[in-house]
């Protein structure tokens, strides 16, 4: 009994050290975002909004902003139409070598992203093409895709094959089956991939740092920026908005992914038992 | 011969030594039918015996692998289910959940390019061909499992098919809902006289319903009859136990005429049955087994009229149903007790276990099958 109270103090101990590391960094990004020293240590010297006003008008700041978005949208849209395809082909077909193919479609999932970002520059540079926001988005699209496909998989998964069938038995083509039965009904899925693989695109720094040629995105220019000891407190003010965003994002994506789990809870209560 | 029966209509369907391999598996081994224009025809037989394989390939789901199908004279080879004249009430009914009721009665309406009004209309009247009128907005996915299935054969029947699919449509539902929407489909079936296909692996219901009856064991048809000449004369044994209760007993032929086969059977001893009773192309020497059904046999009581033969035995167990007893007799001279199915009339008394029972039978409710 006594022993086992002793190893519950020690796991609580344990998490609660393991989240202070995880966190407090995090914390500390807010903390001096809105100091008004601009040197980053305690004590703190006071409230200002001055760091964020400085974003307002940094130029270089804003084009790495729209760099960014142009690069996330584009990898979200384009990973989540591949994710789509793929998951609709997996959940629905076998093919030969299925097991192979989908472990290579999966494996940036686990492969470290400096080998990926490493490997895909010298392809190109031997291909003769030059870096840009495209080079970056093909390699994000690279490490979302898998995201995607395992996102939507679980959407597909839920689905009764005999949806399709029966829109398919009633005069439908199977494009318009796709159009009006199979993406209206994995369409929670759809949202949450664009929002899951849009988020990771955001903050990628290494493949982004690799593959860009003059036009740098959001992350490559802060990084950029850390070597001027003057800019750190906007830095912190800048870290502070995109952490608020990806957090919105993440939840948004999350709720999305649950509202696709009931959808398909109910379509599965409606197969239950009958077979 | 029941009126429902509709011997001289032309064939909508007809099925030309069907197969299909699932690769090594043989789920059907030649299969060979006809479908008649406006009549309730089943697919009847164990799990696993190839009717939704069948069923789903007269769809346009899945082809053949040899053998053809041909629908109102069209053969149907490279033919996809859309482009079929079939609708199909799936198991699981399938219905769109994000869509409403009128739009999935609808769905396949939309295709046509009616004016508003015109598809309105016929979506509201098939709403009301199945007890549905004014759900249209409700939310698909707010229906019982009755409605449901009926949301299901509206969405088939607006689209006018030649012939609706039905696969087990009944089974996901209880018992009582079960009895109800068996006699109403019946009921739609010939008030839209729409040739249906149901496929069902529950006796009763395809008794109930059908005009017609296709029993399959091992993707073969085994027997293809009317309710009444199913139950009257199944052709083998597999058959006749399959369909209702059956007991069978050792026969062999001991005499044969022109006309008539004198058997002698196993505690029932000898009976004389004409030989038109023998199925289609059976020699007398060829029959082991014959069967009797449970109702066609009478346990009397004192003072009941006489039947035309009488045996003992000794009563086993007795089941008591309320309108019915089931009773488990021994008759002298055989191991296994035979079941004897007894309505219970007024006065008539339940026999108990231990008891002598005298059981009386006609020699002409001798079933000889192969
Ligand atoms: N897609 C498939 N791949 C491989 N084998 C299959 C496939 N579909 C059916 N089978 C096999 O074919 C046989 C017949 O299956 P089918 O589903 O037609 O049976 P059924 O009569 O409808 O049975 P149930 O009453 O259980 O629905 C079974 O042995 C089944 O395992
Ligand atoms: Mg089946």
């Amino acid at each position: 009994m006594s022993n086992r109270r002793k190893n519950l103090n020690w796991l609580n101990v344990y998490a609660v050290v393991y989240m202070v590391f995880l966190y407090a960094p995090v914390v500390l990004l807010p903390i001096f975002a809105f100091n008004s020293a601009t040197i980053i240590a305690f004590p703190l010297s006071g409230f200002t909004t001055e760091w964020f006003g400085v974003l307002w008008t940094t130029q270089a700041l804003h084009d790495a902003v729209w760099n960014s978005m142009l690069v996330s949208v584009s990898t979200a849209v384009i990973s989540t139409v591949l994710g789509l395809f793929a998951a609709r082909a997996v959940a629905r077909y076998t093919f030969p070598f299925q097991r192979g193919i989908m472990g290579l479609v999966m494996l940036p999932l686990v492969l470290p992203e400096i080998i990926i970002a490493v490997a895909l520059l010298i392809v190109l540079i031997q291909l003769g093409l030059s870096l840009s926001l495209w080079t970056v988005v093909l390699g994000h699209v690279l490490v979302c895709t898998p995201f995607s496909i395992a996102v939507l998989s679980s959407a597909f998964r839920g689905l009764d094959p005999s949806m399709e069938e029966a829109s398919f038995d009633l005069g439908e083509t199977h494009w318009g089956t796709f159009r009006r039965v199979t993406f209206p009904l994995v369409m929670p899925g759809v949202i949450s991939s664009l929002l899951i693989t849009f988020t990771i695109s955001l903050d990628e720094f290494i493949i982004a740092f690799f593959l860009t040629g003059t036009e740098v995105t959001l992350p490559v220019y802060i990084w950029s920026q850390m070597r001027f000891p003057t800019k750190l407190p906007s830095i912190m003010a800048l870290g502070t908005i995109l952490l608020a965003l990806t957090v919105a994002l993440l939840i948004l994506a999350e709720f999305f992914r649950r509202r696709s789990a009931t959808r398909r809870g109910l379509d599965a209560s409606t197969t239950e038992g009958l077979i | 011969m029941l009126d429902t029966e509709k011997p001289h209509a032309r064939t909508i369907i007809e099925l030309d030594g069907v197969t299909k391999n699932f690769g090594a598996v043989q789920a059907l081994k030649g299969i060979t039918a006809n479908i008649r224009e406006g009549e309730f025809f089943s697919l009847l037989g164990p799990s696993g015996c190839g009717k939704t394989t069948l069923l789903r390939m007269i769809a346009g789901f899945d082809d053949p692998t040899t053998g053809t199908i041909t629908i109102d004279n069209k053969a149907m080879a490279g033919i996809a289910a859309n482009h079929r004249p079939t609708n199909m009430v799936f198991q699981s009914y399938a219905i769109f959940p994000h869509l409403s009721v009128a739009d999935n009665v609808g769905y396949g309406l939309k295709k046509r390019r009616l004016p508003k009004a015109e598809y309105k209309r016929e979506v509201e009247q098939a709403l009301e061909m199945v007890d549905l009128g004014g759900y249209g907005p409700r939310a698909a996915h707010t229906l019982s499992g009755g409605q449901r299935q009926r949301v299901a054969l509206a969405r088939a029947l607006i689209m006018k098919p030649k012939v609706v699919l039905l696969d087990e449509p009944l089974s996901a539902l209880d018992k009582k809902l079960r009895d109800q929407m068996q006699l109403e489909l019946r009921q739609l079936q010939r008030s839209v006289g729409i040739t249906f296909i149901l496929v069902t692996h529950d006796q009763e219901e395809a008794l109930i319903m059908s005009d017609r009856i296709a029993v399959m064991f091992d993707g073969q048809i085994e027997q293809l009859a009317t309710p009444e000449e199913l139950y009257r004369r199944p052709v083998n044994q597999r058959v006749a136990s399959f369909i209702g209760v059956m007991n069978f007993l050792e026969a062999r032929a001991t005499k044969s005429s022109e006309t008539h086969v004198s058997l002698d059977v196993q505690a029932l001893g000898k009976i004389d049955i004409p030989r038109a009773g023998l199925p289609d192309g059976m020699k007398p020497e060829e029959i082991h087994r014959v069967g009797v059904r449970p109702e066609m046999m009478t346990i009397l009581i004192d003072g009941a009229p006489s039947a035309e033969r009488i045996v003992e035995g000794e009563v086993v167990e007795t089941s008591y149903y309320g309108d019915m007893t089931y009773y488990s007799v021994r008759l002298n001279g055989l191991e296994a007790p035979v079941t004897i199915s007894m309505r219970n009339t007024a006065g008539r008394a339940v026999l108990r276990p231990g008891e002598t029972a005298r059981v009386g039978f006609a020699t002409d409710s001798i079933i000889v099958f192969r």
